[in-house]
């Protein structure tokens, strides 16, 4: 994992006493609400419903157990004793006081962390897959591309008031993709050049809120060592064209329409030719330099221990569909990839309370050498245990509340806080995710529905990313009254596609009925072999209409 | 007579008005001191202002720079208008002006500039700062200095840190 070198530590120590005297300056009436405001927002706090919020930024996912101690810390004397997993790989703590944002920034920065940049109309925190680095199936670690580009983007002086926010993922996988990077702004796939050698394919204009759309490619490789320069271009022209008279029309996605994908990507390769072999360009040794930082732990050498799996699995139906469903394959022989679901009924997708931050921490410590990471699905990864203590690993996280089996299936909602915290919903999103969990809480029926991707936003900024769930719920306000509208066939993986609205929307109370009639229509259809998406795609979403509205 | 700021933080006296561009169909009208028009008016009547050191341009943020593409360097001064300052062309236009364009004198930044603001356009090669007037000048050096080191090459340097690292 990136350890700060005395660079980082003088520039977050920096940023701290910056944030210091801004605070200090608009609790003093200096600074304007205005001129406070994208300050605060470039240090994660906004103003929320009931108090401000603070979202701090999880670098590509990674926590050590010391950073998760500390956050537990952080929620206990500055907050209510819990805190949220967000949708981008970040964390949100829903009750800070203003005045005290410096000194929480300042307990971050003594762990490394930082709340820089995670809102604002800037470049956002980069995400990527939270199997990067112990997956089978990776072109290379994403990880040190993700330290680069965080470096190069935070406090870039060009990019700090852009049109509008702005988010790169990347992803290494060549089967998977769970980074969503095709609904990014930038969205990175590694990927081999023709000589072997790493570059990008480079997605531009992917994105939810109002107006969803799939990324297009606007170049198929870009080597490695351009990677910084070449985001430079996309930026400037985007910072230059990008469309400011307009709040609904300034992402880059609008810009790239406009311009079509070929005619942004000439526009770009124009900048790009004048700027590629500047400094900025990428050298061999920076980039090893930033690889040594995500080296392997110190792995043994133990061979897998597929018998006595096999036999405990046998006892125990319970441990059988947990490793099913919660645990995946490791690169390393003898280790196991374990996903730690926070969606148990009953509890807001998302949630954590300071004990169990602090229980991961010791988890991480006890089981996979001091580190975890969270998803973009609001769950936490224990990424590096050994098979053999598999079973162990089960029996520690099952009071804690971790072990619900429901990984990737319907009940593994992502969902985003809605209106019971956030001022900008138009409906509550935690409510709605429990009823329908508790309506397919019999997990032989859920395992029987199979992968299915069901996603919550509270409005249409789409935090909850509805558009790219395969079955997606949106929040709408109707004269006063809150209704949900629903979409199917969205996807955030390889083959990404934006959902399609069903029809008129629902109350909350029929939500539940509701996402029981579209899974019938699945279960009636289906061929043996077809998830939710597949039969969606084949039969087309009359069917479920017709079911839906009959 | 309102105050400049230079990039260490000094205050000195602002010499300099900004003519606005005149409405359809009028003339530009010079005042009798130094004086920075639009620039690409300032193009358009070239061989008139050649030589005329009292006059400069300013660029609005939607203008391009590259219009002085080969000549800038005849002008003594250009200004960036930031009409609102959450308005972010600016910082471009100031990049492409000294790295792209070779401008080599001063660059001043016009408009709603804030005290916030200022490293990062110090750090796209502005060295001239006309603070908005409510803004208290004397909190400006700090403001310049808040980051003592950075990540990226822009104008101010062309070493990006992990260029710096490794030597």
């Amino acid at each position: 994992m990136y350890v700060y070198d005395e660079h980082d530590r003088q520039m977050a120590a920096d940023r701290v006493e910056q944030f210091r005297d801004q605070t200090r300056r608009a609790l003093a009436g200096d600074l304007a609400e205005d001129e406070f405001l994208p300050l605060r927002l470039q240090n994660g706090l906004y103003v929320q419903r009931l108090a401000p919020m603070l979202r701090i930024a999880v670098p590509y996912g990674m926590l050590r157990s010391t950073q998760l101690r500390r956050l537990a810390r952080i929620c206990r004397d500055y907050d209510k004793g819990y805190a949220h997993f967000t949708t981008r790989q970040n964390v949100q703590l829903n009750w800070p006081a203003l005045e005290d944002v410096p000194d929480i920034l300042a307990e971050l920065a003594e762990v490394e962390m930082h709340a820089n940049q995670t809102s604002g109309n800037c470049i956002r925190n980069t995400t990527t897959d939270q199997f990067s680095g112990v997956q089978k199936d990776e072109i290379a670690d994403p990880r040190p591309y993700c330290e680069i580009v965080r470096q190069w983007s935070t406090f870039h002086p060009e990019f700090a008031f852009l049109p509008r926010k702005f988010k790169v993922a990347v992803n290494a996988s060549e089967h998977s993709d769970r980074a969503a990077i095709q609904v990014h702004d930038i969205g990175l796939q590694l990927v081999r050049g023709e000589n072997g050698a790493l570059g990008f394919r480079v997605h531009v204009g992917g994105g939810l809120g109002r107006t969803p759309m799939v990324g297009p490619v606007i170049r198929e490789y870009l080597p490695e060592q351009d990677l910084l320069t070449y985001l430079e271009a996309v930026l400037r022209v985007y910072n230059r064209y990008g469309r400011r008279d307009n709040k609904f029309k300034a992402r880059i996605k609008i810009l790239v329409k406009a311009l079509t994908p070929e005619g942004f990507a000439e526009k770009v390769e124009a900048e790009w030719a004048h700027i590629k072999d500047s400094p900025t360009q990428l050298t061999r040794e920076a980039i090893e330099k930033f690889q040594t930082y995500f080296t392997e732990p110190a792995y043994e050498q133990v061979p897998d221990v597929k018998e006595t799996l096999a036999a405990q699995r046998f006892e125990d139906r319970a441990f059988d569909q947990w490793i099913a469903h919660n645990v995946d394959t490791h690169k390393k022989p003898g280790y196991a990839i374990v996903t730690l679901t926070m969606k148990k009924t009953g509890t807001p997708p998302g949630d954590v309370s300071d004990r169990q931050l602090e229980q991961i921490a010791d988890l991480a410590d006890e089981y996979s050498f001091a580190e975890a990471r969270v998803t973009h699905q609001q769950n936490a990864v224990l990424a590096d245990v050994r098979q053999d203590r598999l079973h162990e690993l089960w029996e520690a996280i099952k009071p804690m509340g971790f072990a619900t089996a429901n990984l990737n299936k319907l009940t593994d909602v992502i969902c985003c806080p809605g209106g019971d915290y956030c001022s900008l919903a138009n409906a509550k999103s935690i409510p709605v995710a429990e009823a329908i969990q508790r309506k397919f809480e019999d997990l032989d029926y859920l395992y029987d529905i199979g992968d299915l991707d069901l996603n919550i936003s509270g409005c249409m900024n789409a935090c909850g990313h509805h558009h790219v769930g395969n079955i997606g719920v949106l929040g709408v306000d109707k004269k006063g009254q809150e209704f949900y509208q629903i979409s199917l066939g969205g996807s955030s993986h390889h083959d990404a596609a934006v959902g399609k609205i069903l029809g008129p929307s629902f109350a909350r109370d029929d939500m539940p009925d509701v996402v029981k009639s579209i899974i019938d229509v699945y279960i009636d259809n289906r061929t043996q072999e077809e998830a939710f998406l597949d039969t969606y795609r084949r039969i087309g979403i009359d069917p479920f209409k017709e079911r839906v509205y009959a | 007579m309102p105050e400049v700021i230079t990039e260490d933080g000094s205050i000195i006296n602002n010499e300099w008005v900004v003519v606005e561009r005149p409405a359809e169909g009028e003339s530009l009208a010079l005042p009798d001191q130094p004086a920075l028009i639009p620039a690409d008016l300032w193009l358009a009547g070239k061989e008139h202002y050649e030589g005329r050191k009292e006059i400069g341009v300013w660029f609005d943020s939607h203008q391009e720079p590259e219009i002085l593409e080969g000549v800038v360097n005849e002008l003594g001064v250009i200004a960036v208008n930031f009409p609102k300052f959450a308005d972010g062309r600016g910082y471009s236009i100031a990049r492409l002006l000294r790295e792209r364009l070779g401008y080599k004198n001063e660059l001043r930044a016009i408009g709603d500039v804030l005290l916030d603001q200022l490293q990062f356009m110090k750090r796209c090669g502005f060295d001239r700062f006309v603070l908005r007037a409510d803004k208290n000048a004397e909190e400006a050096a700090r403001c310049l200095s808040f980051f003592s080191q950075s990540y990226q090459a822009a104008t101010d340097t062309d070493l990006p840190l992990f260029r710096r690292r490794a030597s």
